[in-house]
């Protein structure tokens, strides 16, 4: 296939899916069968997605702070998850009590949280943080245990009969090996820290990101808003989603785990 | 050994120093259901320096078991593993093993993946890239050194296997059914290669495989084994001039010969036992 006609491929499914969403909203606004204040038209929406999107107190800078917030709070994950799940796969009694411990956690939502984050931090900055950290962290800890538990114990044994032992075997073929199943596991965190992250904003409306955003036009009963907001959240969401797919398809079909093309 | 005295029959005299030594050799394994299985019972086999030995047998023999013992991927429970007359330790460079899978490591290139065994071994970064293309062109690999191990055949894979192990320069190679996964073809061009190499390099080789043509074209000596608990059965010397070649109507003649000599042992072996164990012709 040729370049143009792959690029094609790749967005008209895209484009179509948003034809028929905004398509399908607009003649249920049409109809009036619903109150139109509680549900407002695609162009009122338009009209404040575009309208609030620049400026000190746009949508442009929220989702800034929001996107920067996310970063800090999944490598903080990533630093403390990935040695936590590295210990988990090397040792049973580990994965028994810490593994334990983070299956545990991560069948707690993470907004339960923040009632405690935010008695020991205040309504602060510092309380949305634990809370995205609290939200990544066992996701990355479970899945970097898995990701070194399947790498093939062939490449290991073979690895050992060149002479490669310690920590230079689990350094040099260990770890590469877990790569594919630990950005697969990063893409899950990631998505758990972001809606922690627009859960604790909503509340801690100090913070100034999306979530504040929903938050406030919440409070003056602005539906256009709200929506043109839920819609930013989840194009920020497409976004870092799109950079961990490109990553994860590169490492992939390097290693031939994937069809290339 | 003793207890099998069919093994003396075609032998040659004892080589003073034997390359590897199993001494009474047994090991048993605790399956996942907690069931026991004795994969080798007092298993004892000499291989002399630059002798190519084939280990034929049903699967289940232990046959790759006894190459984990050499490898020392493995410990004996009972005897002695001795290379050089010192017991084997664990595993190291001086055995290289070729696993039935290719196990190339996937996020490196073919050169790569010999220059990081080569870097093992203790070679200097400076020189690692040049002796890596002199293996790689010994199996007819140069022109896929910078491929990634995906965009290769597994036939080709294999030889890049061979050539990691080969560059090595092991004192010993074990091969675990390297061509067993490969289609006809391939592996008959494979095994003709590796014949040329070994015909250079003449390692020690100890080869497991459950085909005996493979075996015959391959070895000096072709030695049987039985399952179950895993012992040696028998063997035949192949004195064939190497190299051999798979249209020698001698080799085919020689071929027939061992299966029937292994066939015979192996009826043998089921007439002294009580339990008849269907399988091993």
């Amino acid at each position: 296939m040729s370049r143009p006609r792959r690029a094609f491929g790749q967005v008209w499914p895209r484009v179509a899916i948003l034809v028929v969403l905004v398509l399908a909203w607009w003649a249920v606004y049409a109809t009036g069968l619903w109150d139109r204040v509680l549900l407002p038209s695609p162009a009122s929406v338009w009209t404040a997605l575009w309208s609030n999107l620049s400026g000190a107190g746009g949508l442009l800078v929220a989702a800034e702070r929001s996107a920067l917030r996310l970063f800090l709070g999944l490598a903080a994950a990533a630093v403390i998850g990935t040695p936590i799940g590295l210990a988990m796969a090397a040792s049973k009694i580990v994965q028994r009590s810490i593994g334990s411990l983070m299956v545990g956690l991560q069948a707690l939502p993470s907004i339960a949280w923040l009632p405690l984050a935010t008695l020991w931090f205040g309504i602060t900055e510092r309380a949305v943080f634990f809370v995205v950290v609290m939200g990544a962290t066992p996701a990355v800890a479970i899945a970097t245990a898995a990701s070194v538990r399947l790498v093939p114990p062939t490449l290991i044994r073979a690895a050992r009969t060149l002479g490669s032992r310690g920590g230079r075997l689990y350094v040099r073929v260990v770890l590469p090996a877990a790569v594919p199943g630990y950005i697969a596991g990063l893409q899950q965190a990631w998505a758990l820290a972001w809606r922690a992250l627009m859960a604790a904003e909503l509340i801690v409306t100090g913070a100034r990101g999306l979530g504040h955003f929903l938050e406030r036009a919440g409070a003056v009963f602005d539906t256009p808003l709200m929506l043109a907001t839920m819609v930013a959240i989840m194009l920020v969401g497409i976004g870092v989603d799109g950079v961990f797919t490109l990553v994860d398809r590169r490492v992939r079909s390097r290693r031939g785990l994937i069809p290339s093309g | 050994m003793s207890s099998v005295p069919s093994l003396r029959v075609v032998g040659r005299p004892e080589p003073t120093s034997p390359k590897l030594s199993l001494r009474s050799v047994s090991k048993t394994y605790r399956q996942s259901s907690g069931e026991l299985v004795r994969a080798l019972d007092d298993v004892t086999l000499d291989v002399a320096p630059g002798e190519f030995v084939c280990l034929v047998g049903p699967s289940g023999c232990g046959k790759s078991t006894l190459l984990d013992l050499i490898a020392g991927l493995e410990r004996p429970d009972a005897g002695q593993v001795l290379m050089n007359g010192r017991p084997i330790a664990g595993p190291g460079p001086d055995r290289a093993v070729l696993f039935q899978e290719p196990t190339l490591f996937p996020w490196m290139s073919v050169i790569r993946n010999l220059e990081f065994a080569l870097g093992l071994t203790g070679v200097p970064k400076a020189d690692r890239r040049e002796l890596a293309m002199h293996w790689l062109s010994k199996v007819h690999l140069s022109a896929f050194a910078s491929a990634q191990p995906h965009e290769i055949s597994p036939g080709m894979r294999q030889r890049a296997v061979l050539a990691r192990a080969l560059a090595c320069q092991p004192e010993v190679l074990l091969a675990d059914e390297p061509f067993g996964a490969l289609d006809a073809q391939s592996r008959e061009v494979l095994q003709r290669e590796l014949q040329t190499v070994w015909l250079e390099t003449r390692n020690t080789f100890v080869f497991v495989t459950h085909n005996v043509r493979e075996a015959v074209f391959l070895a000096d000596r072709v030695v049987l084994m039985s399952a179950r608990p895993g012992t040696l059965v028998a063997e035949h010397r192949i004195s064939s001039p190497r190299p051999r070649s798979f249209e020698d109507v001698l080799l085919a003649k020689v071929v027939v010969d061992v299966h029937d000599h292994l066939l015979k042992e192996v009826q043998k072996v089921v007439a002294t036992e009580e339990g008849v164990r269907p399988g091993l012709a």
